[in-house]
């Protein structure tokens, strides 16, 4: 990365901060390259030798006051113009049912993935259950006299059981995944308000 | 080192690098690297920490035809370093009390 390149970026990655902190960063940060160069390295080498990017931007966000942060993201959400509030009002016979009808769906789209997960769960009991009820039916049989129905249904116990463990895994990775999907989502809807 | 304590202790550096003449960026960061720890990123907050703080000023000066920024130590900046230097006096007696006759130990 050149000079202009490294600067390009840092301005691109402080795009949160007010005009005026910025250009104080971009300025301090292209002097520090040029006295370096002045120093004989080469422009690469002399943006090399500030470090990460994060680290830069992590410095600056982390010392500029949270007001004037604030600020300039609420300075960037400009305010609605008269004739756009009225058409939003106007409109929202509209637009209102169909954005409860979205998020209905969404909710729904989501209570669907939770059913899916507890139906998981069910079969697994199920399954659990039915190893349980073949099992006694073995040991009926082999007392009643019957050795090859009892063999049968201690077959049929152990196959119950197996898939009962496979299904209660698969149930248990699957709320795991659920749940990490939900965190995901609601860090995206928490920073789609925030920007 | 305690971060709090790093962190006030580079301000100090800072100024002390400034004390006798006005420095620039990369200058202050060559003179202080021998003693502590201290890279671009961290000298920049710490520098418009000290200006707002009314301990330097920032003035600029045509350099190879550029603009370099320089910073000046303000009076409040002179007292700072002195009041940093009787604290630390009080400090090395404690820490002679505190690592008295660790030598004679066992």
């Amino acid at each position: 990365m050149n000079k202009c390149e490294f600067l390009g970026e840092l301005e691109k990655s402080l795009s949160e901060l007010p005009e005026k902190d910025r250009s104080r960063s971009l300025d301090y940060y292209g002097e520090m390259i040029d006295d370096r160069t002045e120093e004989g390295l080469s422009e690469e080498e002399a943006v090399e030798a500030l470090g990460s990017m994060e680290d830069i931007t992590a410095q600056i966000l982390m010392d500029t006051p949270l007001p004037s942060l604030v600020r300039a993201k609420v300075k960037k959400r400009r305010a609605l113009k008269a004739w756009e509030t009225v058409l939003l009002v106007l409109g929202s016979p509209v637009w209102l049912p169909l954005l409860i009808a979205a998020v209905a769906v969404a909710l729904s789209l989501y209570a669907v993935l939770w059913v899916l997960v507890a139906v998981l769960y069910i079969v697994a009991f199920a399954f659990g259950l039915s190893a349980a009820a073949c099992l006694v039916a073995a040991f009926a049989y082999l007392f009643s006299g019957a050795p090859a129905a009892a063999a049968l249904s201690l077959g049929a116990a152990m196959l119950c059981a197996g898939f009962a463990i496979l299904t209660g895994i698969a149930s248990v990775q699957s709320t795991k995944g659920v749940i990490a999907m939900t965190k995901k989502l609601i860090r995206k809807i928490k920073s789609g308000f925030v920007k | 080192m305690d971060v709090q304590l790093k962190r006030g202790l580079l301000d100090i550096c800072v100024l002390a690098s400034i004390k006798n003449e006005d420095s620039y960026g990369y200058k202050i960061i060559k003179d202080i690297k021998p003693y502590v720890e201290i890279s671009e990123s961290t000298l920049y907050p710490i520098l418009r920490r000290l200006e707002s703080a009314e301990l330097l000023t920032v003035h600029s000066a045509e350099h190879n035809g550029r603009l370099r920024k320089y910073y000046h130590i303000t009076h409040a900046g002179l007292e700072r370093i002195a009041a940093f230097t009787e604290e630390w006096e009080e400090i090395m007696s404690i820490y002679k009390f505190v690592t008295r006759g660790e030598d004679t130990n066992e």
